[in-house]
């Protein structure tokens, strides 16, 4: 009985703290939307943070881009190759990646790499008074810290996106060449024609709302972050598994919504 | 004016202030003494509006501060300064940007003017060699003499200090203590500091107040709390092993 107890408590405990983080997460990124009526004062903090985002996943983002393409292709291109219709390839690598992998690979790398140091580094300012300090100072730190984030992340998360699909694509070329012998300009004919608009600003689209949730998250996280060292790791690991949740969920939504009936 | 009535706060069950009441006059340098972990440093939080009390009031100038809407708290702040225990400097600014930035922020100068600022209160702390060094490149005494300077180059009326002589070498505790005493013939201002060393608290204090287990146990002018009789105070102020503090 008392066991029971406990579990109901700590099942409601978890489930009252979620619902709080989550609302202040949404509040959070509302008074960041508000305080981008000041982005232009503080556009070199954006600069410098999304110079940072670009520079901290771009290795990253090069090596899972090609590597994804290569998959894509060898995986797809052996199936197709058994109808003796491997010069397709190209159509199906530039539909996928700009539909679904571009954004999602792109978003997964940003939560990894750029959203887990973001909490990291607000949670220490958290944990060491310097958020307090600001707040003293009458400084805001949604204005000084959190907003720059966001509008670093909308801009950088979509270009990051397009790199990486436009890399994915020569990654499935190369395969597709070695492994499929399918010369590189009828891929490249293939890919150039099955180009689609609706998927191209769908993809950038969500990439951009990916960059929002990522920066909200990764903040909010490291705003709400207490005890030392310890609430920084748990805060950045938070962020990980929310981020990732939220860019999977959305993600959903936001496909079904151009592309459901 | 300054005035805490009835404060209680607990932190996951423990109660960490049991009824803290206090008023500081305008002008006044008000020393808080006690222990390590009897909540100093909460008290200061709570003054500053950065820790809501459970109950009680904290009204500064006769406003409420605890539970006051940002803009009311942004408006008792404007004249109000907290240099923290550990200095809390912005760890990506250099000493220099970290003293000037409230001013950039709110912009409350001329870039020259600030500079002028800046460099005046540089040179007051001694931080001329640090000024371009990171916050993590320099000591701990620096940190938080940056700290003061963040908090000077505003003209606060009320200065909290956590501990500003701690770490700090004995000249230059000597030196801070000079200067908290000068702000308030100069300028008037308001200090509440919290410290545990009696002789600058001895030498800086108009009353000095004593907290244990959350509670006040005795305030009065440095003269009362020397020739105390209350046992806790006395154990303390004369750094006894053994008497009612017990020394876990
Ligand atoms: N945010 C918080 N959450 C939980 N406990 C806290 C919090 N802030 C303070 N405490 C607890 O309150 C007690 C008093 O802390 P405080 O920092 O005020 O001590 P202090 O008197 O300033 O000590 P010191 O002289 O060592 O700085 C400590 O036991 C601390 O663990
Ligand atoms: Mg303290």
């Amino acid at each position: 009985m008392k066991y029971f107890k406990n579990l109901f408590y700590l099942t409601g405990k978890r489930l009252i703290d979620i619902l709080d983080i989550s609302g202040f997460t949404i509040l959070l990124l509302l008074r960041a939307l508000y305080f981008c009526k000041n982005a232009f004062s503080k556009r070199r903090e954006i600069f410098k943070q999304m110079y940072i985002a670009g520079v901290k996943s771009f290795i990253v983002c090069s090596l899972v881009a090609i590597f994804i393409g290569m998959i894509l292709s060898l995986q797809v291109g052996i199936e197709l190759q058994r109808f003796q219709q491997q010069s397709l390839i190209g159509d199906l690598l530039i539909t996928t990646m700009t539909r679904e992998m571009g954004p999602l690979m792109t978003g997964i790398i940003i939560i990894a790499s750029v959203g887990s140091a973001m909490a990291a580094e607000i949670g220490t300012m958290k944990v060491s008074e310097e958020i307090d300090a600001l707040e003293m100072m009458s400084i805001s730190p949604v204005k000084f810290l959190v907003m720059p984030r966001l509008i670093a992340l909308a801009v950088m998360v979509p270009i990051s996106t397009i790199y990486v699909i436009a890399l994915g694509t020569i990654g499935g070329a190369i395969v597709a060449y070695f492994q499929l012998n399918v010369p590189y300009d009828i891929y490249y004919n293939r890919v150039v024609q099955a180009i689609r608009f609706k998927a191209t600003y769908v993809g950038i689209f969500k990439s951009f709302i990916f960059g929002i949730i990522i920066a909200a998250i990764s903040c909010s996280q490291g705003l709400k972050a207490t005890n030392g060292a310890l609430g920084v790791g748990k805060a950045t690991r938070s962020t990980v598994v929310a981020s990732f949740l939220m860019v999977l969920i959305v993600g959903y939504f936001i496909t079904s919504f151009f592309y459901g009936k | 004016m300054i005035e805490l009535i009835a404060i209680h706060k607990s932190f996951n069950g423990a109660k960490i202030l049991n009824g803290v009441h206090f008023k500081i006059r305008k002008g006044e340098t008000f020393v808080i003494i006690g222990q390590s972990g009897t909540g100093k440093t909460v008290t200061l939080r709570h003054i500053a509006g950065l820790t809501d009390p459970d109950s009680g009031e904290v009204l500064i100038e006769g406003v409420r501060m605890n539970g006051a809407r940002n803009r009311v708290k942004e408006k008792l702040r404007k004249k109000m300064g907290i240099v923290f225990q550990s200095g809390a400097l912005i760890n990506w600014m250099s000493v220099r940007d970290n003293i000037s930035l409230p001013l950039r922020e709110n912009k409350l100068f001329s870039p020259d003017e600030i500079e002028r600022i800046t460099n005046e209160k540089l040179e007051l702390l001694q931080l001329k060699d640090a000024a371009d060094k990171m916050p993590a490149d320099i000591s701990g005494g620096m940190k938080k003499r940056a700290s003061l300077a963040r908090v000077l180059v505003i003209n606060p009326d009320i200065i909290l200090y956590d501990e500003p002589t701690s770490g700090l070498d004995p000249v230059m505790s000597e030196h801070i203590n000079e200067l908290i005493r000068r702000m308030q013939k100069d300028f008037d201002v308001t200090s509440i500091v919290v410290t545990h060393d009696m002789q600058s608290a001895y030498h800086i204090a108009d009353r000095i107040a004593m907290l244990y287990r959350g509670e006040i146990v005795q305030c009065g002018t440095p003269d009362e709390i020397r020739n105390t009789e209350n046992p806790i105070v006395k154990q303390f102020i004369t750094g006894q092993v053994t008497g009612p503090i017990e020394v876990a």
